[in-house]
């Protein structure tokens, strides 16, 4: 093998695939049953952290980043003048097998450029995933990126190999995707998703039927917006997510801060900061609405288009909705105990737990690790004093800015100077 | 009243067996030592426990319907640390009195539950943080120097995830490490040599090795970087074995 090529080519293809920020190597349940390699069953590995805090589990790879498609967010559209390259698929295969062999990975994370034609282009990807599942017995991870326009004979094929398929939106409204990608039709994103679903749910079917049934896209399929590219609001962004987790049974929208890569007049300028705070504010809701029983249109609406950036959305939640707090700590239920700024479900899960054994008080609380700088405002124990009965939201908000040295603090002031 | 001092061997089963001898003898002011940290004193009576696998599995039997509270006394041990037998035989009273195994009102039971969290985090990061070099044998070896001993938790992780590949997973600070035939996991003892590893790498290694390190710096976005983050994912005390961190 000619390792100082497959570096070159690794080096390329990897920067290009990096703006994909899914990483996820969970939810996949196959098993290492036949002595071969790998096993998938578990919760997923970060097997090392980028620099900027992310996650690595998968070899996140292109396998060409040649395009004939001038998407105007993307560094590899046509018209960028920059490096090409493209893998053989024995090669990604050997690189897989060699990096998970050594534990560097979990899996295989595989996209592409779109080059000749959407169906070419994902026969290629269908082909590597082929391989090794059947030729290297290979069980790991693999998550394969649907091609826009891609025909249903072959999604149909991908999801027998691939654990995960995923297809980014990027865009979030139609205008916006019109705007930046005027070659792409919206229908060519939506037709590989609708059939995937349309095998998920088939495949659920004919399992409880015929018990070898073989196994299609076990871990689902997943989408990423692009945030701070159009100008949408927040609540264009988790309107559309909440419409890909209920109508496609999405199991995971991502959400991409805009990083500039090249000069377009329709796009921020080059060197504008990346909305980092914003996204995680999108994150936290996103949270919020799969784990913590929330409605979206409760955390966003005509009133309220965007998220506050310098709170998070559950405490901007309540300090608007000051008429269902103090939550009693002893009596409230599962669902109001999660509606309580400053709690994680652990939290609630501890609570619930430690009050069956005592009534609890703010001793009782601390003891078992609830942390109280938040939720203090929000709670009534079994204890007399509460001090901040009296208090308006405002002032609840400021005491709060005031006492957590918050981890974004100092990125918030400085992307606010941005803003004014 | 005299303390009774109870001497095992360090063992798993010598622990069960001395918190046996603790019912069995009703000692009421017991305190179980490993014989390596055992100091002598005028102050109380020494009892020398020997390990004995029937009592110590009546104990253990006697755990059984507090599943999740038994993994915690396991790992506890597992733990290393030095008062761990005090938190272990306190929990263990408590619990078989009240039933309540998951009362972290009660300062063992909060104990031996945050050491179980601990142990568990550093189980995750190894089982993360291994990396293997291939040698020309075909054995994929490691060597970590993790806080607590956790080569028996993450044994049967890579012996279902690398079915089909020798290896030897090595703890430096404990000189003794695990390998797995293809067939079953066998604990070893060993004196490692750095050159003799070396030598014996093959000669395919050094590519992959240095492909990993071009892969970690590819996949980062310079601007969002975030150093503080990334210490805290990824403690310096781990960088010695990451490839991928390998400092200058
Ligand atoms: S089709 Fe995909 S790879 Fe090609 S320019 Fe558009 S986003 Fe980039």
């Amino acid at each position: 093998m000619n390792f100082e090529r497959i570096r070159e080519k690794l080096n390329i293809l990897a920067d290009a695939a990096k703006y994909d920020v899914s990483c996820s190597s969970s939810g996949s349940k196959r098993k290492n049953t036949t002595k071969g390699l790998g096993d998938s069953s578990g919760m997923g590995i970060c097997h090392s952290y980028t620099e900027d805090g992310r996650c690595i589990s998968l070899l996140k790879i292109l396998l060409t980043n040649h395009c004939i498609f001038d998407c105007a967010y993307c560094v590899s559209r046509k018209s960028n003048d920059i490096k090409r390259a493209g893998f053989k698929i024995q090669e990604v295969v050997d690189l897989t097998i060699n990096f998970y062999r050594r534990n560097y990975i979990e899996g295989l994370f595989l996209s592409s450029g779109i080059f000749s034609s959407p169906d070419y282009t994902m026969e290629r990807l269908i082909a590597v995933a082929k391989k090794l599942r059947l030729e290297e017995n290979f069980n790991g991870y693999i998550h394969l990126k649907s091609i826009p326009g891609c025909s249903d004979e072959l999604m149909r094929e991908a999801g027998l190999y691939a654990d995960r398929l995923s297809i980014n939106i990027e865009i979030p409204t139609v205008s916006g995707l019109k705007l930046l990608a005027p070659e792409k039709d919206h229908k060519d994103f939506i037709k590989p998703i609708e059939k995937v679903k349309n095998e998920i749910i088939q495949y659920q079917a004919d399992k409880k039927l015929i018990k070898n049934t073989p196994v299609y896209a076990p871990a689902g399929q997943s989408t990423q917006m692009i945030v701070g590219a159009t100008g949408e609001s927040d609540k264009d962004i988790m309107y559309s997510a909440v419409h890909y987790y209920s109508t496609y049974k999405m199991k995971r929208v991502y959400y991409s801060g805009y990083v500039p890569v090249l000069h377009d007049e329709r796009l921020p300028a080059l060197g504008t900061e990346v909305p980092m705070l914003r996204e995680n504010r999108l994150y936290q809701t996103d949270w919020l609405l799969r784990f913590y029983g929330f409605d979206v249109r409760e955390l966003l609406n005509n009133q309220h288009p965007n998220l506050d950036i310098d709170i998070d959305p559950k405490l901007s939640w309540a300090l608007r909705n000051m008429n269902l707090f103090p939550v009693d700590v002893n009596k409230a239920d599962k669902r109001m105990l999660a509606r309580i700024p400053g709690l994680g479900m652990l939290s609630v899960n501890k609570i619930l737990n430690a009050r069956k054994y005592r009534r609890l008080n703010w001793e009782n609380l601390k003891a078992i690790g609830i942390a109280m700088n938040r939720a203090k405002y929000f709670i009534v124990c079994d204890s007399k004093d509460w001090e901040h009965k009296d208090l308006e939201p405002a002032h609840i908000k400021s005491m709060i800015l005031q006492s957590s040295q918050s981890k974004y603090q100092k990125m918030y002031n400085k992307q606010l100077r941005l803003f004014n | 009243m005299k303390t009774q001092k109870l001497k095992y061997d360090g063992t798993f089963e010598g622990l069960l067996t001395a918190i046996f001898t603790v019912y069995e003898e009703r000692l009421s002011s017991a305190h179980i030592i490993e014989e390596r940290f055992f100091e002598p004193d005028f102050f109380s009576e020494l009892i020398t426990v020997f390990t004995d696998e029937n009592k110590a599995s009546r104990v253990w039997e006697g755990l059984k319907s507090f599943q999740q509270f038994r993994t915690s006394v396991y790992r506890s041990f597992l733990s290393g640390l030095p008062d761990k037998e005090v938190h272990i035989l306190d929990a263990i009273q408590y619990v078989l009195k009240t039933k309540n195994d998951k009362d972290y009102g009660h300062p063992s039971v909060l104990k031996m539950a945050q050491i179980t969290k601990q142990i568990g985090r550093e189980k995750h990061r190894m089982e993360a943080f291994v990396r293997f070099k291939r040698t020309k044998d075909d054995i994929y070896v490691a060597i970590i120097e993790p806080d607590f001993n956790v080569l028996p938790l993450i044994a049967k992780h890579f012996k279902n995830r690398y079915a089909d590949q020798q290896f030897v997973i090595y703890d430096r600070s404990r000189s003794y490490g695990i390998f797995y035939d293809l067939n079953s996991v066998q604990f070893i003892e060993l004196d490692f040599n750095d050159t003799v590893l070396k030598e014996a790498l093959h000669d395919e290694e050094k590519h992959y090795d240095e492909m990993w390190q071009d892969y970690f710096i590819s996949t980062g976005i310079k601007s969002r970087i975030n150093k503080k983050l990334h210490l805290r994912n990824v403690p310096k005390r781990y960088w010695k074995y990451l490839n991928e961190k390998k400092p200058l």
